[in-house]
């Protein structure tokens, strides 16, 4: 055991000594200094800061915070608690929680069919980069534009109601799915492609011969967690925007009727169609996987 | 005095698998064990059962003195301490420096705080060089571990379970991903800090010949028991082909 | 499917693998169709009225949209309140990502916890996550008002949700073996989610907040116009105005802002990983 023995070790010699790093302190360094632990620290100092910093700047308006929380907190109470419909019925709840399906549906229809063929401008293993490189950034820029702001847009462009939902929801889904198909696309056997092109197949013969067939699986799993957010989405603006749904049940709820119980009941409705559409998205998940 | 035994340990894994039954053997110190035996027969789950990563069903097994299967939580760790693992994937933590990771074999001996932070005495990391360079991974000792090979990183593995100075090394196939002459270096390794350290050694491994090779005592087990305990030379072509039933007899019978 | 069954030479078989996905496709477009149906009967949604209103809102944006010189002179409130929503984007997501650290970590395989109490981390994970930011704006502005902590909570709750799953299963998959490692040489929980789960998924989560941020920009300028603040309630008070050409440099303001955060965590994301 004695080699071992920390306290009587020997000094370390020479050859071992001048591999050893020394702090400034005299101490011997331990850990490395990567570029890329150096940027990690970089990116999360730089966070803290500009947290903080908005913690001190932001405009409180002098609400009394312990006060609010304790209100909110009893309003969770009720809400989560004493759920009930005094305005609304079931079966006109039903009916627009089906509305806001369908607006996501719609959105995911229209955002996979532009999204399949912007995918092929975008996927490196097909398309010219030039060409895919306008194409990411044209996708950058309509990703860029929140959802809501959107559909406010088309609102005033072609006037109130589901056609600007959609098409609001539409710009984002296909920008979201544009990047997710070409991604499955690059994902597929180089060699197919190649030996395809070589037996004279013309593109669309190959993207329907071969891409298709081999991306289709992931590309419907990706489509499936899209109507996901799409739903989330349909709901936020049908809150926001006043394009119905039961989205603006919600809004209704809590900024007309100021009825706690009403929006409970809608939020249970919502919280439950959420979890069956994410219990359905964790299953094809895990079958393309 | 066994420093290692096994008392009719039994282990069930979720009420349904039997991983062991009724396994009884003893280790006694400086000795160099390897166990071999098929797939899925059990030969992890006995290292582990020994530094109670994993719970035995049944049975007492004892280790320098105590009932390790009564240990409670501080009991555990002054276990663990003194019976370092090598693993096959390595399990260092890929991010940080050689040296950190081998620092990491003192953890059982840190409070808890000085352990978080990361506070190493300036002893033990001279300790740590000094180990670094027996196992010829001086140059390496500021590399992050992600940079290193199969062969460097398992030296390193080796590294930071000296560090702990234990009494037993539990070696969890520690050459099934590794190339044949990054194998030998580890196995020479590993005899050689069993002879002139008198650490004691128990190995698991996939490969017969490595086994008959280094262990001076061979445990063979097939689903959950043990077929064969003895030396390597009274090791015959029949008991390996009882150790692994039909084909993967056949693999090995070169052996002999 | 199977792509050298179609390069080989077998017409048999090829056919028979063509008419299956034929009827496959068929049976697949059938269904959409029906869906595309019944969502726009009970949308009310006019296939040709959409379609037409594309290129009118191109040629509206194109006339209307744009910035004039009142709009430019109010560039410089937009930009304060443009930091607003970024600051609480930044903010809340630091703090959600910090205590969703924290939170997720009994829930993972990494501090060897009873497995019941994992259960509950995940089950308080899914309703955070599963009720939606806005359900949580429209709660929230009965206690808080039209407050900027109205907005700070609400995506507090729902980014908290989200990055306690995401961080579990990535803490999960990044530090198994590490941690497994610490454990042996006799280290405690705390040590080892120090030394091992820490350096091991930092990356990843520092990679997870950046993503979150960019969300939470969006997600806050939709909040906002509930909770009048920040960029979103002044699109939404220029938006109610008609004063379209001060709303176009909010979108393009927005629009510079994201792609800069994106393009930065782009590179960071390079670096890190
Ligand atoms: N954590 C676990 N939970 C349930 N069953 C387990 C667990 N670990 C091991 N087992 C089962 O116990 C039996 C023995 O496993 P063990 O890992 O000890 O075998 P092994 O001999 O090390 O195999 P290998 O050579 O493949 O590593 C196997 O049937 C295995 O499926
Ligand atoms: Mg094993």
């Amino acid at each position: 055991m004695s080699e071992l023995d920390i306290a009587g070790q020997p000094p370390l010699s020479l050859e071992i000594s001048q591999y050893i790093r020394k702090t400034r302190g005299g101490k011997i360094k331990t850990a490395t200094k990567s570029r890329s632990d150096h940027a990690i620290k970089i990116t999360i100092f730089v966070l803290l800061t500009l947290t903080i910093y908005g913690f001190a700047t932001f405009n409180y308006k002098n609400v009394d915070i312990a006060k609010a929380l304790a209100g909110t907190w009893s309003n969770i109470k009720v809400l989560f608690g004493q759920p009930k419909l005094t305005y609304g019925t079931w079966g006109g709840s039903l009916k627009a929680l089906f509305v806001t399906f369908s607006l996501g549906a719609l959105a995911t229809i229209f955002g996979a069919i532009i999204a399949f063929f912007g995918s092929l401008l975008c996927a490196k293993n097909i398309a010219n980069s030039f060409v895919a490189n306008i194409t990411k950034s044209f996708v950058a820029f309509i990703r860029a534009v929140p959802t809501i702001l959107w559909v406010l847009i088309f609102t005033v462009a072609a006037g109130l109601g589901s056609v600007a939902a959609v098409i609001g929801l539409t710009f984002h889904s296909a920008g979201y799915l544009i990047k997710a198909y070409a991604e499955s696309i690059e994902e597929m056997d180089e060699g197919t492609i190649e030996a395809l092109k070589a037996s004279g197949a013309s593109f669309w013969q190959i993207v329907f011969q071969a891409i298709l067939p081999s991306s289709i699986s992931r590309m419907t799993a990706w489509t499936f967690l899209r109507f996901e957010i799409n739903f989330t989405n349909a709901l936020a603006v049908g809150a926001a925007a006043g394009v119905g749904g039961i989205g603006f049940d919600l809004y209704m709820a809590g900024n007309h009727y100021f009825d706690l119980r009403e929006l409970g009941f809608i939020t249970y409705i919502v919280v439950a169609a959420v979890i069956l559409l994410e219990m359905i998205a964790t299953k094809i998940k895990a079958t393309v996987r | 005095m066994p420093i290692l035994e096994f008392k009719n340990v039994s282990k069930i894994y979720n009420n349904t698998t039997k991983a062991l039954t009724d396994i009884s053997f003893s280790v006694s110190e400086g000795e160099f064990v390897s166990i071999i035996g098929p797939s899925g027969s059990g030969k992890s789950t006995i290292l582990r059962c020994i530094n109670r990563l994993v719970d035995a069903t049944q049975g007492s097994i004892i280790f320098d003195g105590h009932d390790i299967k009564q240990a409670d939580k501080k009991e555990i760790r002054q276990v663990r301490k003194k019976a370092g693992m090598i693993f096959q994937h390595y399990n260092l933590v890929d991010r940080l420096s050689v040296i950190e990771n081998v620092l990491h074999g003192r953890l059982g001996y840190k409070s808890v705080i000085s352990g978080v932070i990361g506070h190493y005495t300036e002893a033990e990391k001279e300790k740590a060089f000094q180990i670094l360079a027996m196992l010829g991974l001086t140059e390496q000792a500021y590399k992050r571990c992600d940079e290193l090979s199969g062969g460097q990183k398992q030296r390193v593995g080796i590294a930071r379970s000296l560090m702990q100075e234990p009494r037993l090394i539990l070696c969890d196939e520690p050459i099934a991903s590794l190339d044949p002459s990054s194998s030998k270096i580890i196995m020479d390794y590993l005899s050689n800090i069993n002879e002139t350290m008198k650490i004691t050694c128990i190995a698991n491994l996939h490969q017969v010949d490595v086994a008959l090779r280094y262990a001076k005592r061979i445990i063979g087990i097939t689903a959950g028991q043990i077929v064969y305990d003895g030396p390597p030379e009274k090791l015959t072509k029949a008991k390996i082909y009882d150790i692994y039933q039909s084909d993967e007899g056949e693999l090995i019978t070169d052996v002999k | 499917m199977d792509q050298t069954q179609e390069k080989a030479p077998r017409p048999q078989d090829q056919t028979s693998v063509f008419v299956t996905r034929k009827r496959t496709f068929t049976l697949a477009f059938l269904g959409v169709a029906l869906i595309f149906v019944i969502s726009a009967v009970a949308t009310d949604y006019e296939v040709i009225g959409g379609l037409e209103s594309i290129p009118k809102a191109v040629v509206w944006m194109a006339r209307h949209f744009i910035p004039d010189a009142k709009a430019w002179s109010r560039l410089p409130y937009i930009l304060s309140k443009l930091s607003e929503t970024a600051l609480v984007s930044v903010a809340v997501t630091v703090c959600a990502a910090i205590c969703a650290f924290f939170f997720s970590l009994p829930g993972t395989k990494t501090t060897k916890t009873a497995p019941w109490i994992a259960r509950i981390v995940r089950i308080i994970a899914a309703f955070f996550r599963n009720v939606p930011d806005i359900v949580w704006a429209i709660l929230l502005l009965f206690s808080f008002g039209e407050n900027i902590l109205t907005g700070f909570f609400a995506l507090f709750f729902a980014t908290f949700g989200m990055l306690t799953r995401t961080f579990i299963e990535t803490i999960d998959e990044v530090s198994a073996s590490c941690v497994e490692a610490l454990y042996a040489t006799g280290a405690t929980s705390l040590q080892t989610v120090f030394n091992g789960v820490i350096p091991s998924s930092l990356p990843e989560i520092v990679s997870w907040v950046l993503y979150m941020i960019e969300t939470n920009i969006r997600s806050s300028t939709l909040i906002g116009m509930l909770t009048a603040t920040g960029i979103g309630y002044l699109f939404d008070l220029y938006y109610k105005r008609m004063d379209y050409s001060s709303a176009s440099l909010v979108v393009i303001s927005i629009v510079i802002l994201v792609i800069a955060i994106e393009i930065l965590s782009n590179k960071i994301r390079k670096v890190i990983m």
